[in-house]
């Protein structure tokens, strides 16, 4: 275990070293914008501990094999160490020509962790045995031919707001594990992220305000009160009426809840801290979506709503999360 | 990570092929032992995988008996046994603790060095073919180790599918690093001396002894595998009659066995002999025999490099036979010899007292009735031709083993004539020796040259004569002719069930030509081939640094080309109605009408038209399916496909 940690070690450092080094290697530390396809300029190799072990034991062999004048073994131990080194070639040829296409995400809250996807063109090659690490998570896949292969790596996350792709690091150690090529990928892609509701605290205040909805209905607007159907929602809820005339399936907000109006406002959350407010608001939005109650959001740069809905949920907790 | 069952199954069949390198040469009980471990491990995984490794409390007394069990059986610990039976049995313990994908790797590690050392104990084609056939296994469980999603199949089912796909693949990775392999094996320098020493004798192979016994050899005539070969420089061998291949000399006779004493080199070049014939020059390839002597025709005119000639006019090489070595020699055929020393006629006259006393009274009889040795030699012939049979299965014989053989048993085969036959001339004060080598020889016309197998072992005698010097007589053919006209098999097939029919013999020949060539070209190739290989390139006295250039040169090439493989870039393949299209691209471009890059079926049909106006009809048609294919529906009909290939193939251009 020492052994394989001081090897890792070792092995950190001289890839750092390289990366200051080389110039080809320095550029890539530079966002890049998609899709990136590898090539042989930017995929670097280097033995794992198991060839380096396997490249002593071939040493020795040759070794006994010159001192008895053994040819036969002399032989064997040519041809392991050429198919050895030949299989290079083979890891090689997985990452060549592979190209990263898009990389997407659904928001999460921060502290959860993002579920990054990687879209991968393998071009007119199968792949075996790929591996791609973000941060500290790997994940292995493999690639048919011209099969374009959705790869999910989980990334944790911690503060809200945009988070830039940390590189991607794609790498194998096909076919026989005695070398990693490896490259490094910096898309240049921002990931939103949530802030993380609070966990405990006071109800969503009523507005004393009561006017959107009624208004509406009013005016005679006979729809005002109707929206979308979800799935959640009861069966008897469902307007069929009205579902009919418009061809899909619309439910009726019940009376006394469409009536009234959420009002979610930044400013008015005195006394609390800047991220503690956030994460009210964010709590609030939840729990009125849980409702089905439209709410209206007023953060210092704008005022969202007032609306309901899985568009407007995002649009909310996008601008909390923006906030800075 | 842990091992999955198809891993451990691929593990498993690693290790049993690397076990079974082996088993050619190591005790029976090393091997059961050790297969039966590594079944129980297996099958324990198998049935029970929640058990995980083996415990240390069955590890560590498995681990305390191998070296018990080496000391047990050879002694001690060191040298090349022993050696291999503690790798191998640290490889199957490997096995007992293996779990996870870094053990698995560890024991392909291992298992290539075990494969290795099984060539220390035979470099043969057929077991360097099994150890190159040896690393599929290798090549396959590291293959099998990378990860992979496929995993819905049973263990079994997932093993099998793993070896029916892993074999092509590995295969082709051996034979594509095959080149690369050969250029290292060809230009890596060789070791002027060991670093460290030789391996210790192989005392499992016969062949001939220092000392003979009636019954003695019938354990080397059992052995049919190759003693030599040889080519000579004349187009034909001699006749079998002149294949008497000299080793030793043997004067000394206690009554039960015939010992060869060594005798001084001869340094002096004065000949003590006049050659009669025209020296017969050939090259002679031994196989080991961890023995000092060679074997010649006859009397040799000078000794090969490393060797020297004793007073006998045997050859006697400097150090024990370990490899393959090859040597030449000039013989002459018939010859003279000048005078007999004193000491020399008293050691071939000396016989035990108290042995044999019939013989004895007959050898004086003789002696008292005939005037010339010549007459005597003639009476012990004709004793022999007339009441004596050939056997390789003789009675047994008593103290008095020669009285018994003569003048009982009368039975019996070329150890018991020469013996007899040495010893009743000595009797009749003829001095005369027993000559132990081989008589015989195959003639591979296909390959040109000669095999004597251990088979064709044979004792003979030689008597003194004033005025020719030492002339040999074999007893054995006054016996039995065909022993040594038609060779040992012909005189010992009635004995010698284990010489299989004619026609396996011709198999077995044809077979000997391709070994031969193993030996040849890769089995001795040393130091001087390499040179000899570089000489043809200008370079003489190739040295370190010109091998490694020539190493990193041919190096270079090779993977250079590998590389350019690998850079390659994949062609789309297409659907069969681009592959049908190419194919009708080309065959039009055969006819003079390359379609251009960039040129779209309309236009390019346009063009066909004006270049073969008598063929357009048939063009436009296959065209026009083309386009039907191509550009009409997202998803080509199947049956027009084939249809368009068929087309193609049988379009008429001009």
């Amino acid at each position: 275990m020492a052994l394989a940690a001081a090897w890792r070690a070792r092995r950190l450092r001289l890839v750092a070293f390289a990366e200051r080094r080389l110039p080809a290697l320095t550029h890539l530390r530079r966002p890049e914008a998609l899709p990136i396809r590898l090539h042989q300029r930017r995929i670097y190799v280097l033995p794992t501990l198991f060839g380096g072990v396997f490249g002593a034991m071939l040493s020795v062999m040759a070794l006994g094999a010159l001192n008895y004048g053994n040819n036969p073994a002399l032989l064997l131990t040519c041809l392991l160490g050429s198919i050895a080194f030949l299989s290079v070639l083979g890891g090689y040829r997985a990452l060549d020509g592979l190209t990263l296409r898009g990389v997407h995400a659904a928001p999460v809250f921060a502290g959860d962790a993002l579920q990054v996807e990687l879209h991968f063109d393998p071009g007119n090659r199968a792949r075996e045995a790929l591996r791609a690490q973000l941060e500290d998570a790997t994940v292995a896949f493999a690639t048919a031919r011209a099969t374009p292969t959705r790869v999910v790596v989980g990334l944790p996350t911690q503060r809200r707001g945009l988070v830039a792709l940390p590189r991607v690091r794609l790498w194998t150690s096909w076919p026989y594990g005695l070398f990693r090529p490896w490259s490094w990928l910096n898309p240049q892609v921002r990931l939103l992220v949530y802030p993380r509701p609070e966990t405990f605290g006071p109800p969503p205040p009523e507005s004393a305000r009561d006017a959107g909805p009624r208004h509406l209905r009013e005016s005679g607007d006979e729809y005002g009160s109707l929206r979308e159907y979800r799935e959640t929602d009861a069966r008897r809820m469902i307007a069929w009426k009205a579902s009919a005339r418009l061809d899909r399936l619309v439910v009726r907000e019940p009376e006394q809840i469409a009536g009234r109006e959420l009002v979610f406002d930044f400013a008015a959350l005195e006394g609390l801290d800047h991220e503690a407010r956030i994460a009210r608001l964010a709590r609030w939005v939840l729990a009125a979506e849980e409702q089905h109650r439209p709410y209206t959001l007023a953060t210092p740069n704008e005022r969202l709503g007032p609306d309901v809905g899985t568009a407007h949920r995002h649009r909310c907790l996008e601008a909390l999360a923006l906030l800075p | 990570m842990r091992l999955d069952a198809r891993q451990f199954n691929l593990l498993a069949i690693a290790i049993l092929v690397a076990l079974a390198a082996h088993a050619p040469h190591l005790p029976l009980w090393i091997i059961a032992a050790m297969a039966f471990v590594l079944g129980a491990r297996w099958l324990q995984r198998a049935r029970r995988a929640d058990l995980g490794a083996v415990p240390i409390w069955v590890r560590l007394p498995l681990t305390l008996a191998l070296p018990a069990a080496v000391v047990a059986q050879y002694g001690n610990l060191f040298g090349r046994e022993p050696g291999s039976v503690l790798a191998v049995g640290m490889l199957v313990l490997k096995f007992t603790e293996s779990e996870k994908p870094r053990d698995a790797r560890a024991a392909v590690t291992f298992a290539c060095f075990v494969l290795m050392a099984a060539l220390l104990f035979d470099q043969s084609l057929v077991m360097s073919g099994f150890v190159a056939l040896a690393l599929l296994p290798q090549i396959i469980l590291l293959r099998a180790l990378e990860p992979r999603d496929d995993l819905a199949l049973k263990p079994a089912a997932a093993t099998l599918a793993d070896l029916r796909r892993g074999v092509p693949q590995a295969a082709f990775a051996v034979l594509g690093a095959a080149p690369l392999a050969l250029v290292a094996f060809l230009f890596l320098p060789r070791l002027g001396e060991p670093l460290w020493g030789a391996p210790s004798p192989d005392q499992g192979r016969t062949g001939i002894s220092d000392t003979m016994t009636p019954g003695g050899l019938a354990e080397l005539i059992a052995d049919d595998s190759p003693a030599f070969r040889v080519t000579f420089d004349a187009p034909a061998p001699p006749p079998p009659t002149q294949r008497y291949w000299r080793g030793l000399v043997m004067y000394h006779f206690d009554g039960t066995e015939w010992t060869h004493m060594p005798s001084p080199p001869v340094r002096d070049a004065s000949p003590r002999f006049e050659a009669l014939s025209a020296p017969l020059s050939y090259e002679i390839v031994l196989e080991p025999t961890q023995q000092r002597w060679l074997f010649a025709l006859d009397l040799p005119l000078a000794a090969p490099n490393g060797a020297y000639r004793n007073a006998e006019f045997t050859l006697v090489n400097e150090k024990p036979v370990m490899d393959v070595t090859p040597y030449r020699v000039s013989s002459a055929l018939r010859y003279r010899h000048d005078t007999l020393a004193r000491h020399e006629r008293q050691l071939a006259l000396s016989l035990p007292a108290g042995y044999n006393p019939r013989l004895r009274a007959l050898a004086a009889e003789w002696r008292s009735r005939y005037g010339e040795d010549r007459e005597i030699v003639q009476a012990a012939l004709a004793l022999y031709n007339a009441r004596f049979s050939y056997t390789l299965n003789p009675p047994p014989l008593g103290r008095d083993s020669m009285d018994d053989f003569m003048f009982e048993t009368r039975s019996g085969y070329c150890e018991h004539f020469s013996s007899s036959f040495t010893f009743l001339m000595r009797a009749a004060g003829i001095p005369a020796r027993v000559v132990v080598g081989y008589q015989g020889g195959y003639w591979n016309a296909l390959g040109g040259y000669m095999v004597v197998r251990q088979s064709d072992a044979h004792a003979w005698s030689e008597i003194w004569q004033d005025g020719q010097g030492w002339v040999r007589v074999d007893p054995t053919a006054a016996v039995s002719p065909e022993r040594v006209n038609l060779g040992s098999r012909a005189a010992n097939a009635a004995d010698a069930p284990w010489h299989g029919p004619e026609w396996l013999l011709a198999l077995r020949n044809q077979w000997d030509i391709v070994n031969q060539l193993w030996n040849k070209v890769v089995v001795q190739f040393n130091a001087l081939h390499q040179q000899n290989l570089l000489a043809q390139f200008g370079v003489d006295h190739a040295q370190w640094r010109s091998l490694a250039i020539a190493l990193g040169a041919g190096s270079i090439v090779l993977v250079t080309l590998a590389m350019l493989w690998a850079l390659r870039r994949d062609r789309d393949p297409g659907d069969a109605v681009d592959r049908a299209y190419r194919r009708l691209n080309r065959r039009l471009a055969r006819a003079g009408a390359p379609r251009d890059e960039a040129e779209g079926p309309e236009a390019y049909l346009q063009r066909l038209r004006q270049r073969f106006p008598q063929a357009a009809r048939e063009i436009e048609a296959v065209f026009a399916r083309y386009v039907a294919l191509r550009y009409a529906s997202a998803q080509p009909d199947p049956a027009a496909a084939r249809a368009f290939a068929v087309a193609v193939a049988t379009l008429r251009v001009g």
